[in-house]
């Protein structure tokens, strides 16, 4: 499969633009879609390509998950654009009594192909409304996916197979990684949700991670090497289901880990994957488990304020020297 | 309390209040993008009119024109609190204005009125005009839950509707005086509605409790 250089937006594109070639039922729902593609450019094409399925809504998010989960039980498979994901407050009964359960409490009568895209995280200057990292909410939340892809090549994978699951999926996009750029395979390309990639071999340490953690793990690996520290890295790509067999087969060879997240650090996905380790892998351990997270505050505006509770690459390094004991 | 049959086009009963709107509009939505003669029902109570999906939905369903038809059961009472006490307007119909679509308020209680506006209003969503708010006036003879001590209510209000304005009643009254209902007629209704029921209470009774394990099934399509 040739690859070719593109940013994770084109990366969108290129997937909808196969999928809705594919399957007719497929349409997206959201605000502020059809004018500029989206607002980060990320449909951009999509409209002229396939007029009357990218819906502009009002502002009514409550209505808008709502209406792309009736229309995926009478025959459709909406992809509903959330706009920032902060705003999953607006619809939190949508998202997790209604589409997380319908199928459960109906006794599986009907199934529920529903892609809830949300942009998120920080490191924009956009302050505390525009700028969490939500996924262990939805984690906890039994009936959901939960994806959250990093390099354009994952987005790609990750959205088809999204796009073609009959259980809801709500997926995660870093607002920082639109214009990311990377190798995308040409043509159909999917990844099933439930595989991790290891990405970087290594055997001193494991850092697990996903989303925009993958960047900053990826800064601190270099400077590792420079400390003679070989790390293995792992790309989560989906939380649920999770893909824990990677995790255990690098921890049996490196016997340490380090998790890292943007999401705030109490309640966050790593204290899942730590609580996970320690009851399943506990005698391969040389070294707590240790995790780099956002501070257990709200997002700040102020640029110094937001960079300094944001996890950085001095923080891998330093929780990986910890565990290594160098 | 929770029922669906997806066969039949029921998308199911919620246990949240109001949580049916925003699903009935995407249910609108999809008959809009499917091109079908379909309508899309919802049926809600004057409590779940005080709830911001109500506004969103009839928002939406306006400026789209689906083919969706609000049946408001005004029954007087969420749970223990009168509509009279917790609605700003004292027709549930008057909050059509402001989305700009049709509302009209019928005696819930008289079966050919309910008959003929929502028939009217179906008609009207499948020449492509949009949603309308229908709002029958009814009354919640029972308390909100069995066993209820109804303390919000004076007994007398509950025996007085009985008397007058029970609709089984008042269209058994109608077709009585039109001959349509003789008294074998009737007797031969009443004997089939019951044996029904007995029939599925004692299937009820009957049936097994589910296995444990079952708890663990129908969450995701593999599972």
């Amino acid at each position: 499969m040739s690859e070719r250089i593109m940013s994770c937006s084109a990366a969108i594109a290129e997937a909808l633009t196969g999928e809705m070639s594919r399957d007719e039922r497929i349409f997206i729902i959201g605000e502020d879609l059809v004018y500029h593609g989206g607002i980060f450019g990320q449909f951009k094409g999509l409209p002229e390509k396939f007029p009357g399925r990218i819906i502009d809504t009002p502002i009514s998010e409550t209505c808008i998950v709502g209406s792309g989960l009736g229309a995926a039980l009478t025959g459709m498979r909406p992809l509903i654009d959330l706009h920032f994901a902060d705003f999953v407050t607006c619809a939190m009964d949508e998202i997790a009594n209604q589409s997380a359960k319908i199928r459960y409490m109906f006794g599986g009568q009907v199934k529920v192909p529903l892609v809830i895209w949300a942009p998120d995280g920080a490191g924009l200057g956009a302050a505390a409304h525009h700028s969490q990292s939500l996924e262990s909410w939805f984690v906890h939340t039994p009936g959901l996916k939960v994806v959250v892809p990093s390099e354009p090549a994952d987005v790609k994978g990750l959205l088809t197979a999204s796009l073609r699951e009959d259980d809801p999926v709500v997926f995660f996009q870093h607002k920082k990684l639109f214009a990311k750029e990377g190798p995308v395979p040409e043509g159909e390309y999917v990844i099933p949700l439930g595989t991790a990639a290891v990405k970087r071999q290594g055997k001193d340490v494991t850092l697990l991670t996903y989303g925009s953690g993958y960047y900053l793990t990826v800064e601190a690996v270099k400077e590792l090497a420079g400390l003679g520290i070989e790390a293995e890295v792992i790309d989560l790509r989906t939380l649920k289901p999770l893909d824990f067999k990677t995790i255990a087969e690098s921890l049996k060879k490196t016997y340490r880990a380090v998790v890292i997240h943007e999401a705030c650090l109490t309640g966050g996905f790593g204290a899942e994957l730590v609580a996970r380790i320690s009851s399943e892998l506990f005698d391969y351990l040389d070294a707590p488990v240790l995790r780099v997270a956002t501070k257990d505050v709200p997002i700040p505006f102020s640029p110094p304020l937001e960079k300094f509770v944001l996890p950085s690459v001095e923080d891998v390094v330093k929780a990986v020297r910890q565990v290594t004991y160098r | 309390m929770h029922i669906a049959d997806f066969s039949l086009g029921i998308l199911g009963a919620n246990g949240v209040v109001a949580g049916g709107f925003p699903i009935i509009a995407g249910a609108g939505l999809s008959i809009k993008l499917r091109k079908t003669d379909q309508v899309a029902v919802c049926f809600f109570g004057d409590g779940a009119s005080n709830r911001g999906p109500f506004h969103e939905a009839l928002n939406m369903a306006s400026i789209w024109k689906l083919p969706i038809l609000f049946v408001c059961e005004n029954n007087c009472y969420a749970s223990t609190t009168s509509a009279s006490y917790a609605c700003s307007v004292i027709d549930i119909s008057a909050r059509a204005h402001g989305y700009g679509i049709p509302g009209l308020s019928v005696d819930g209680n008289d079966v050919l009125a309910v008959r003929k506006a929502a028939a009217e209003a179906v008609e009207r969503a499948r020449r492509g005009e949009g949603p309308t708010l229908l709002e029958n006036k009814t009354y919640r003879r029972r308390g909100h839950f069995e066993g209820d001590p109804q303390r919000y209510r004076e007994q007398t209000e509950v025996v007085e509707w009985e008397k007058k304005n029970d609709p089984i009643n008042r269209f058994a009254i109608l077709l009585r005086k039109k001959k349509i209902l003789t008294k074998d007629l009737e007797d031969e209704v009443a004997a089939k509605a019951d044996s029904e029921l007995k029939e599925a209470l004692q299937f009820a009774e009957q049936s097994e409790w589910p296995k444990p394990e079952e708890a663990l099934e129908d969450l995701f399509i593999n599972s």
